[in-house]
């Protein structure tokens, strides 16, 4: 039996490596029953997601997980406990309680029983009736990601500005590509983009955003990594303050030009308001989509291409969509790097946008 | 859709994070960075500046260098042609004085000789005086050997002196 199926994995291998990858599934199985065994959108949403623990791998009980801390805020005050309470559940049967209140893991999100409540029921939707969410500001998987990828800065950074500081002579090894990065952002982004007269005062937040991204990505890439970047709060967040930076530093042009714009006739004015408003917001909303998508873009093909080999249920598509697996991460090297010079380099452009001088005609 | 749902416990963990971050790296790593690496491209330009500057140094010495040597050179070769110059005039003067004293002994010679013709030309005269008178007396005394001669060549004397 075992040596029948490592023959007819060989022949598909032989055979997608013919074909060039023609559908090859010799699984009797159809699509639709395969699916059910295996259901790839929730495995793609699972990597893609965020979790309470960082889990490596093994299922269910045998999972290999790094327990995180989750830290809830209720009516009763702060609640904190370890993910590994849940013992691996995300079904909502185990009930984990604290201070006499009742907590559920339900597909990665947490809820709050209710008081009465002792399991948690769903729904036609499958949502939740009896519970409500909590605020949680557990430390998730994503939250730990980006405590690693601090970290790596602070101790690379840091150290940097060391070496720097003790010797006069050129740089060497990992410090020297940093600051081919650090000059990069300097001449190619801030400079161009902000002016020379106020580029200094932006450098610090777009050297750390642009590292902060770029490594983040990187460290994506790692299997069993956090999809960090490609989480929507992360880059809410980082638009966010993109935004903040844009509203603080606008001079009085930028405001004149977005409010009352002069040069054209006084019933447009209040029209090109309108649009300029919305542009103000547009502009970080556009770069925060543009980051996330991006990111899940290229982590959701990897996973695709990987979860063919168990939908058609052959160890011989691997031939297929491994190398194509490994060709699209080779190419989100270049993403992860072209998406935190994008971000960088259009920050850069909004704020420059609203500290420029414009000349009065 | 919960991939597209921002978690507000996230954006508030990453705000603050990132926020932390931005600030500490801003003064414990841009900034030095930065500076020094400000210095460090002033201190580049302005090694290649003074190497530029000495090689321009360096330039200006070799020409002044030419120019020395040039200047000894034409010295060397006035030097020279004075001092042939000198020689030649040296020389000129010497026959020139050469010749004078030459010219000065011969006249001196001649001037000699001219004396010495005098002096023995006037022996010469006394000599024929004498023996022209010794001559004559001869012949006198042959002619006068009577009286009568005698008398009369007396007597024509005589006669000369008083007509004198």
């Amino acid at each position: 039996m075992r040596a029948s199926n490592l023959f007819k994995n060989l022949v598909c291998l032989a055979l997608t490596a013919l074909l060039g990858g023609v559908a090859s599934y010799a699984s009797e199985k159809s699509l639709k029953e395969a699916e059910e065994d295996f259901n790839p959108t929730d495995m793609i949403m699972h990597h893609i997601g965020d979790a309470h623990g960082w889990h490596f791998f093994g299922e269910n009980e045998d999972a290999v997980t790094l327990p995180l801390p989750v830290i809830l805020y209720t009516d009763a005050g702060l609640v904190t406990f370890m993910s590994s309470e849940f013992h691996h559940d995300t079904s909502g049967h185990h009930v984990v309680e604290k201070n006499g209140e009742r907590f559920v893991n339900f597909h990665e999100k947490i809820y709050q029983l209710n008081d009465d409540a002792h399991a948690v029921e769903l729904d036609e939707e499958n949502h939740p009736i009896n519970a409500s969410k909590p605020l949680d500001f557990s430390i998730t998987k994503n939250v730990a990601a980006m405590f690693l990828t601090v970290i790596i800065m602070l101790v690379l950074f840091l150290n940097m500005s060391r070496k720097l500081k003790k010797t006069e002579r050129a740089p060497k090894g990992v410090h020297n590509a940093m600051e081919a990065l650090v000059l990069f952002v300097r001449d190619e982004i801030a400079r161009p983009q902000i002016g020379e007269k106020k580029y200094m005062k932006f450098m610090p937040f777009l050297l750390t955003v642009f590292f902060f991204i770029w490594i983040t990505n990187l460290l994506g890439l790692f299997p069993g990594a956090a999809n960090v970047t490609g989480n929507i709060s992360v880059t809410v967040s980082l638009g966010l303050v993109t935004l903040v930076l844009m509203l603080v530093n606008g001079n009085k042009d930028f405001w004149k030009h977005t409010l009352w714009m002069p040069g054209i006739p006084t019933f447009v004015k209040p029209i090109l308001a309108v649009v300029e408003l919305l542009g103000l917001f547009i502009k970080p909303i556009a770069l925060m989509i543009r980051l996330f998508a991006n990111i899940t873009a290229g982590h959701i093909i990897i996973l695709s291409l990987l979860g063919l080999i168990f939908i058609l249920e052959s160890a011989g598509v691997a031939g297929v969509s491994v190398p194509f697996a490994l060709f699209i991460s080779v190419l989100e090297l270049l993403v992860a790097f072209l998406q935190a010079f994008i971000f960088t380099m259009l920050s850069a452009l909004f704020i420059g946008m609203s500290v420029a001088e414009h000349e009065h005609h | 859709m919960d991939l597209i749902k921002p978690e507000i416990g996230l954006i508030v963990w990453q705000t603050v994070v990132f926020v932390i971050l931005v600030f500490l790296l801003a003064k414990f790593a841009w900034r030095p960075i930065l500076g020094l690496i400000k210095d460090r491209e002033s201190s580049i330009n302005e090694a290649l500046d003074s190497a530029e500057k000495a090689r321009l140094e360096m330039k200006n010495l070799q020409a002044s260098n030419d120019k020395l040597l040039k200047k000894a050179r034409e010295e060397r070769d006035a030097m020279l042609k004075e001092a042939r110059e000198i020689k030649g005039k040296m020389i000129a003067e010497a026959s020139t004085e050469a010749e004078q004293k030459a010219n000065k002994i011969l006249m001196n010679a001649q001037e000699a000789i001219v004396a010495e013709k005098h002096s023995a030309l006037a022996q010469i005269k006394a000599q024929v005086a004498s023996l022209s008178i010794e001559i004559a007396e001869k012949v006198v005394k042959k002619e006068l050997d009577n009286k009568e001669d005698q008398m009369k060549l007396v007597d024509s004397m005589l006669d000369d002196v008083k007509l004198n």
